[in-house]
């Protein structure tokens, strides 16, 4: 599909969708979305990429395979999940810095659980698309 | 006594990452985890024969009443010793014997699990935990027997093993199950203070049978007997080990251990001589007519294990003692014709007794090990078999008059046969004229010659002196069977009587037969004719039909095709809400509560079916793809309408997804859209209909529910003072419900490893050689 003017949007649009499902992701605890819904937006965003450009250049773009981030997401929720223990609390209490910082807002534990379900997300919804294209081509 | 059980377990997982260090030389050293048990229980034996018991305990899974609890008297440390004993031996003997081969790390480990759980089967107080072991044991062997796992017949044999003992085992833990249930412990030891009770409930005589049913496959005793001939594919080492000394009397054990909690009644003792009886003259005869020696000495095992459940049935202090000499005495020369069998195959590379002839010129030490060990067998005075046959005369003699006639002329006549093939096994490939093929044989590494050489000798320093064993090992055993005091020494000479007389006639009648009666191939095959009645016939003709039945089974409902997956799961799911709701009967919709319907919800589900219309019609599947996409975007309008614009936002990302996934599959696939005949799409549409239909009426079922705000209001109120967050959804999806989240992201992610790795492999194909 190869089609000069959704190569010349995409161009544009990706980093816009990425900056879009980061704004998603940071919004998610005042206001509707989170990491799952950030993670899909920006898988489209990849994928809007991958439909003009192909896959192979996505993947050149992304520089590591999707599928690394699978585990590095996993990582970082885990270890939101488990960091309460070291301060003596159970396993997934909440901990929060006191005072919030400008544009990100509050930052907890929290936080980073969801930043670890948008990375996995993204890695698990690339891995499978990119494996069936290619498989398909 | 933990660790000592604990160690075999714990060395046989350590082989797997240091395993190949014991590939070489150093295959020897395994031999040292053996010995050291041995040397441990060896200190035991002053405590134990002073009549002490030693009893430990620590929690594993209380709340099932299993603990690990081990208790060791006299016939748990007589086992012990004989399993740890033994197994140095054929731990030693092993490493020559299978030099060079590239899994004897694996055998090792294999063994060392097999000896660890062998000595948690005869060390458990808990018999839960002894069932444990006892399977454990099963599995163990089967891997043993299998292990030259490259041959059909050695994987058959040790699924033959594993399917006997196994169903036995499956009995047994119901009558164990039984047991505890009744007296209301699982403690061996606590419940033989309440015997009487048991064997006076109506269940004993179910119990019996059950725990009769497993002792009786595990010890191989008539019509079980099939698999242990079979087990003789293992390496020799593993029969000498498993099917002389320990695993097979693993049975005789279970009875032994339990004949304090149920036995000395009528129930227990004739079924027990029948069998017992049954099995030992039919399996003596049975071993006069093989040709092969292992398969001599299978038949041999298995009627003196026939032997031993004989003289436990029996139950009196005579025979418990006769029992528990002639265990010892039968792994002693039992062992010892394994491994000369084993030295024997390795060098010759036959076991054919019609092939084999005076190999004492060559093999001198091996030789006279086979010459005391069939001695033994055949009770010569100043053997240890001397002693254990006057026993085995002298409890039959002391039964009641009838009685005493026809059990002392049937073990005579067991014995006769036991001693000829124990003969036949020992004897004859050293007797006679050596071939020339096999003047140029020489002796095999000294390791695999001194062991047999050492529990041969052992066989007549027993018989000589059985004061050594009497007082320390074998009266505190037969103690600890019959629960009360022996005190009949072992002795060497009876004066002249019944006994003594028995035995010259056993000698004598054996010896004749012996040179009068010589097994040849044909009549090996004249006596397999009759195996077409065998229960091993009948059980793998079962087998194969089972088989059979499951392949259909399988390949009716696993047929491949996703369609008919989707159809039989989704009409089974439909089928069953449906029947629910069915029964519940008329929902009662009160028109009041439900909300006006505004004109976007009308223009939005207009186009709702125009799509669904589209996607049934259109002959392209891209179409189809994307007008089915139309309904479930405007779904998300929907939950934009009711104030879910979470749920929204996620469907729509979601659909966007689907789509594309869809095009990449469905790109590949031809255009036309043309392969359902009018009946099956017809069965289909009545399926989905169907299907629509019941979740549309159970969703207004929910309606109808009464609603419980308990939950949601606890998060709603607590969403931003606990958890600093003012979208509830997210709050509950990252900090309430968190776990819940991490579970479904693994589950995510497993199913990105699942489509990569199924894809990857298919688009290597060469990768695969």
């Amino acid at each position: 599909m190869k089609s000069q003017i959704l190569q010349t949007a995409t161009k544009y649009m990706l980093p816009i969708l990425l900056l879009f499902s980061v704004f998603v992701l940071l919004r998610g605890h005042y206001h509707p979305g989170g990491g799952f819904v950030g993670g899909l937006v920006a898988s489209i965003a990849f994928v809007l990429h991958s439909f003009s450009n192909g896959t192979e250049s996505t993947l050149r773009l992304l520089k590591y395979h999707p599928r690394v981030f699978v585990p590095f997401g996993l990582l970082l929720a885990a270890v939101s999940m488990f960091a309460p223990v070291f301060f003596g609390l159970p396993v997934m209490t909440g901990l929060w810095l006191d005072e919030p910082i400008p544009v990100i807002g509050m930052i907890g534990t929290a936080l980073f659980f969801d930043l670890g379900v948008y990375i996995v997300v993204i890695g698990v919804v690339l891995t499978i698309l990119f494996t069936i294209s290619q498989y398909s081509d | 006594m933990l660790f000592a059980v604990l160690s075999g377990l714990v060395f046989s997982i350590l082989l797997i990452p240091f395993g190949r260090y014991f590939r070489g030389r150093l295959s020897v050293l395994a031999g040292l985890l053996p010995i050291a048990l041995f040397v441990y229980f060896l200190t035991y034996i002053p405590e134990i024969s002073s009549g002490q018991t030693i009893r430990t305990s620590a929690a594993w899974v209380p709340s099932l009443g299993l603990n690990l609890d081990f208790y060791l008297d006299g016939l748990a440390l007589l086992f012990a010793m004989l399993i740890t004993g033994i197994g140095s031996l054929v731990f030693l003997y092993a490493a020559p014997y299978l030099k060079g081969h590239p899994y004897i790390d694996r055998f090792f480990a294999y063994l060392s699990l097999f000896m660890a759980s062998m000595l948690g089967l005869v060390l458990a107080d808990n018999i839960l935990l002894l069932f444990v072991f006892w399977e454990l044991t099963s599995i163990s062997s089967f891997f043993l027997i299998g292990f030259n796992n490259d041959r059909a017949d050695s994987r058959k044999s040790a699924l033959v093993a594993l399917g006997v003992t196994g169903g036995g085992g499956f009995l047994l833990m119901a009558g164990l199950v039984l047991m505890g249930h009744l007296s209301g412990t699982y403690s061996i030891q606590e419940m033989v203070q309440s015997n009487e009770f048991i064997k006076n409930h109506a269940m004993y005589g179910l119990i019996l049978f059950l725990v009769f049913a497993g002792a009786m496959t595990k010890s191989a005793q008539f019509p079980f007997h099939f698999w242990l001939p079979e087990a003789m594919k293992a390496p020799t080492p593993v029969s000498a080990y498993l099917h002389s000394a320990t695993m097979v009397k693993a049975g005789v054990f279970l009875l032994a251990r339990l004949f304090p909690v149920l036995g000395g009644t009528d129930y227990w003792s004739y079924p027990l001589m029948i069998i017992g009886g049954i099995t030992m003259l039919y399996a003596a005869f049975l071993a006069l007519f093989r040709t092969d020696l292992k398969s001599i000495l299978a038949y041999t095992t298995i009627s003196a294990l026939g032997v031993m459940v004989f003289l436990i049935g029996m139950g009196t202090r005579e025979s418990l003692l006769a029992a528990t000499v002639f265990i010892l005495v039968h792994a002693l020369y039992k062992a010892t014709l394994f491994l000369v069998t084993g030295i024997i195959d390795h060098e010759t590379g036959t076991r054919d007794i019609t092939q084999l002839s005076g190999l004492r010129k060559v093999l001198l030490p091996v030789a006279v090990a086979a010459l005391l060990a069939a001695l033994s067998s055949a009770g010569v005075p100043l053997t240890f078999g001397f002693i254990g046959k006057d026993l085995i005369y002298e409890a039959t003699l002391h039964q009641k008059e009838l009685w005493a006639t026809v059990l002392t002329g049937l073990a005579l006549l067991t014995n006769v046969f036991l001693l000829c093939g124990g003969f036949m096994a020992g004897i004859r490939p050293f007797m006679g004229k050596l071939p020339a093929r096999y003047s140029g044989l020489h002796l095999p590494h000294p390791l695999m010659w001194t062991a047999p050489l050492l529990l041969a000798v052992l066989g007549v320093v027993f018989g000589s002196f059985p004061s050594l064993v009497d007082g320390s090992l074998l009266k505190p055993a037969a103690q600890a069977i019959a629960a009360q005091p022996i005190n009949s020494p072992l002795k060497l000479w009876h004066g002249f009587n019944e006994v003594l007389l028995l035995s010259a006639i056993t000698l004598g009648a054996g010896s004749v037969l012996y040179f009068i009666f010589k097994p040849t191939e044909k009549k090996q095959d004249w006596i397999l004719g009759f195996q077409r009645f065998s229960t091993y016939r009948l059980t793998s003709s079962l087998n194969r039909y089972f088989l059979r039945l499951s392949a259909r089974f399988t390949g009716f409902w696993h047929n491949g095709y996703l369609r008919s997956y989707l159809f039989r799961i989704v009409a089974f799911a439909g089928a069953v809400v449906a029947y629910k709701l069915i029964k519940i009967g008329l929902i009662p919709l009160d028109m009041a509560r439900v909300s006006p319907v505004t004109i976007y919800e009308i223009g939005v589900s207009l186009v709702m079916v125009l799509g669904v219309f589209l996607t049934l019609t259109t002959p392209s599947r891209l179409t189809a793809v994307v007008a089915s996409s139309v309904v479930g975007y405007c779904l998300c309008l929907f939950f934009v309408f009711y104030s879910a614009p979470d749920l929204a936002l996620t469907q729509f990302t979601i659909d966007t997804l689907t789509v594309v996934l869809f095009v990449l599959v469905l790109f590949r696939l031809p255009s036309f859209l043309k392969f359902a005949n009018n009946r099956v799409k017809f069965r289909d549409a009545i399926l989905s209909v169907g299907f629509g239909l019941v979740i549309a009426i159970s969703a207004l079922h929910v309606l109808n529910e009464p609603v419980n705000n308990e939950i949601s209001s606890f998060y709603g109120d607590n969403a931003y003072r606990l958890a600093k967050g003012k979208n509830v959804v997210n709050v509950i999806l990252v900090d309430f419900r968190g776990f819940d989240t991490m579970f479904e992201i693994v589950v995510l992610s497993i199913s990105a490893i699942g489509v990569y790795s199924l894809l990857k492999l298919r688009l290597k194909p060469s990768d695969k050689e």
